[in-house]
């Protein structure tokens, strides 16, 4: 049979005998899930959120929820610290899942660093004490339901029937699990995968704002549209960087950039041209670059962190940069350290335009929200200057900015949903004035929160600073330390000038009042001056941990 | 770049059918329109006319288009583990019963929420 129909026609023809005898052995695969269980442990809790979503009666989903967010999580940071003791953050560390996720200091020190920024904000997410009480239900920043039209029939009937969404703890913890793999994601594809699986629950929360809803909504679709196009960028630059190495492996680029990796055929076509390999890479640090909100890629962030709802900005602020500047650093010291010379340019610029736009835009706003975003986009500057020293001192530092910087932010967007008028947050900073007569206490925390963001001694903001210009310094960056602390002094100017329309101004007649919050939103804020004055005071135990656990594993 | 030219000759046939055919149809072809030649086809929702000022039109349609794919990637993905189930061994039966456990949450959620009900 087969002899005559190889004999009919010559497009096809039948295999070999011996070729079908047995299906081709498969490796078999492993995980090792002891390794990966902090990740899983966030995974698991999400899941069973949903499942309480699913099943509990409405009356006992916020107590559920909380329970299981708080109880995840806390177990996580357990599992990540007997991870850490075990020694996987310096002797021990490898590459877990077949080479998919590093188990190394820095993604351990980041993951850390995630789930208790994500457990701070469960507490912001999760207070109910600053609405005032409606139709009898307590009622938190989050929309009543978010399928209603905003101000229509529908809504107002959630609203008296006291819903919420409860959802949002789950989305926080997807997202939260997204955030863990991003910076220990050790193959582009893991990044990818990671990156959606963070960015998605992202989208929906921006959406969900009780109050000023359209605008909300509006945050939401300019943050899915720019994010997904960001997304296409990095997935476009990580088919060329595979069509230039021919793996997705970072150690496995990062031979082939070095020129030690074994020659194939199939690479010896490759090799040789740059093009593919410089595309390619700056399309994927552009990707990650917008998720930092670094200039020109900022464009989105204040008007997603303006009409997100605040415990939402808090976290987004915080845990996205912890995420991104820990994927940014592993993709620009393990892919691509052979690639300094091409890269340490670029990145140059754009430090110096991140900071210096940032902080002078800030200058302008009027809006306590917008302010906190463009004050962002200017630390974010700070730290690129730490990941241009290409050193060990210079992960360190970053790693140690990014602790310093994350926990002031979350404690500084928790004053902001404090302070309040008729129509929930009064962002607008004219109301502001004179906050500092009416309820000292406050206004006296907020001003320590912006005094360690302008990176006045004494706070963590200095400590953190001082060790990110130390580092980029060692590494040959002075020109870019000048321009950071020009900056700085720029941004001290607006951060000041709050502090003294808060403190030297007279109090508007019908100004906000400042809303007693539940002990959640207490500890949030309580745990962010301690932050604050521990990394300020007595940094070095903090600084040493960072330098411990500087070292990527490749 | 020589290994490419085919799928450039290929991709410039395609789009120039393509063009020819949409064309020539306008062209040449018999206008005649009733309401269910305009209608969408076989189903989904009515795109034109847009609720005047911004009003609601029904994502249902979506939501259930949405399901289904959920579903059709689970499919996908239990293919080649099916073909290949005897050479993954245990390992590759519990990963895939944890696959199937979380699509499953999700289901459980969609059906318990109300997502399956049409109206």
């Amino acid at each position: 049979m087969s002899a005559t129909a190889a004999a009919v026609h010559s497009l096809w023809t039948t295999r070999a005998l011996a070729d079908t005898a047995a299906t081709p052995a498969i490796p078999t695969p492993h995980i090792e899930y002891a390794q990966l269980s902090p990740v899983l442990i966030v995974f698991g809790a999400a899941v069973l959120g949903v499942l309480i979503e699913a099943f509990a009666p409405r009356a006992a989903r916020y107590a559920g929820q909380l329970a299981v967010s708080v109880v995840g999580l806390a177990a996580a940071f357990a599992a990540l610290v007997a991870l850490a003791a075990d020694g996987y953050a310096q002797g021990r560390s490898h590459v877990a899942a077949m080479g998919a996720v590093a188990v190394d200091g820095p993604a351990l020190f980041l993951q850390g660093t995630i789930v208790l920024i994500a457990l701070v904000a469960t507490f912001t997410f999760a207070e109910r004490r600053l609405d005032p009480v409606a139709h009898g239900n307590r009622v938190d920043s989050f929309a009543a339901q978010g399928s209603a039209v905003p101000g229509g029939e529908q809504e107002q009937k959630a609203v008296r029937a006291g819903f919420t969404t409860t959802e949002v703890f789950p989305l926080l913890l997807f997202a939260v699990a997204g955030m863990m793999i991003f910076p220990a994601a050790d193959d582009l594809l893991t990044l990818f995968v990671s990156l959606e699986v963070f960015s998605l629950p992202l989208y929906l929360l921006c959406a969900l704002a009780r109050r000023r809803r359209l605008m909300s909504q509006e945050a939401s679709v300019k943050y899915f549209l720019l994010g997904a196009f960001s997304s296409a960028i990095l997935l476009f630059g990580i088919a060329l960087l595979y069509g230039y190495a021919g793996t997705v492996s970072y150690g496995g680029i990062a031979d082939v950039v070095d020129g030690t990796a074994k020659l194939t055929p199939a690479l010896a076509n490759t090799t040789g041209n740059d093009a593919l390999l410089l595309i390619g890479g700056a399309m994927v640090v552009m990707g990650l670059l917008f998720k930092v909100a670094a200039v020109p890629f900022h464009m989105w962030t204040p008007d997603v962190y303006q009409g997100a709802p605040t415990p939402v900005t808090g976290f987004m602020a915080a845990a996205v940069k912890v995420a991104a500047f820990g994927a940014l650093l592993r993709l620009l010291y393990v892919v691509l350290p052979g690639m300094r010379w091409d890269w340490r340019p670029v990145m140059w610029g754009v430090a110096i335009v991140t900071m210096v736009v940032g902080a002078i835009i800030a200058v302008t706003q009027t809006d306590v929200k917008r302010l906190l975003a463009y004050s962002s986009i200017a630390h974010a500057g700070f730290l690129l200057t730490g990941v241009i020293a290409v050193s060990p001192s210079g992960v360190s530092s970053v790693l140690f900015y990014l602790v310093a910087y994350s926990f002031v932010t979350l404690g500084g967007f928790a004053v902001v949903t404090l302070v309040r008028d008729a129509g929930g947050e009064a962002t607008h900073l004219s109301k502001w004035a004179g906050l500092g007569r009416r309820s000292p206490l406050l206004a006296a925390v907020f001003a320590v929160f912006l005094l360690s963001f302008a990176g006045i001694p004494l706070t963590a903001g200095f400590s953190g600073k001082f060790a990110v210009f130390k580092a980029a310094a060692q590494g040959g960056a002075v020109p870019l330390v000048v321009v950071g602390v020009i900056s700085s002094a720029i941004a001290a100017f607006f951060y000041i000038r709050v502090i003294v329309m808060m403190f030297f101004q007279e109090p508007q007649p019908q100004g906000p009042t400042v809303a007693i919050p539940s002990p959640l939103t207490s500890t949030a804020i309580a745990l962010g001056v301690a932050v604050t004055l521990v990394l300020g005071v007595a940094p070095q135990y903090f600084l040493d941990l960072a330098g411990k656990a500087g070292v990527f594993v490749r | 770049m020589n290994a490419y030219a085919p799928i450039l000759v290929l991709g410039g046939l395609g789009a120039g059918f393509a063009i020819f055919s949409v064309v020539m149809a306008s062209l040449t072809g018999p206008k005649r329109y009733n309401r269910a030649k305009l209608d969408a086809y076989e189903c989904g929702i009515e795109p034109t006319p847009q609720p005047a000022g911004g009003g609601r039109f029904p994502i249902k349609y979506y939501l259930t288009a949405m399901l289904f794919i959920v579903f059709d990637i689970e499919i996908v993905f239990l293919y080649p583990w099916a073909v290949t189930f005897d050479a993954l061994g245990l390992f590759g039966l519990v990963e895939m019963l944890l696959f199937v456990l979380t699509v499953f949450v999700a289901y459980a959620y969609v059906w318990r929420r109300g997502g399956l009900e049409w109206d």
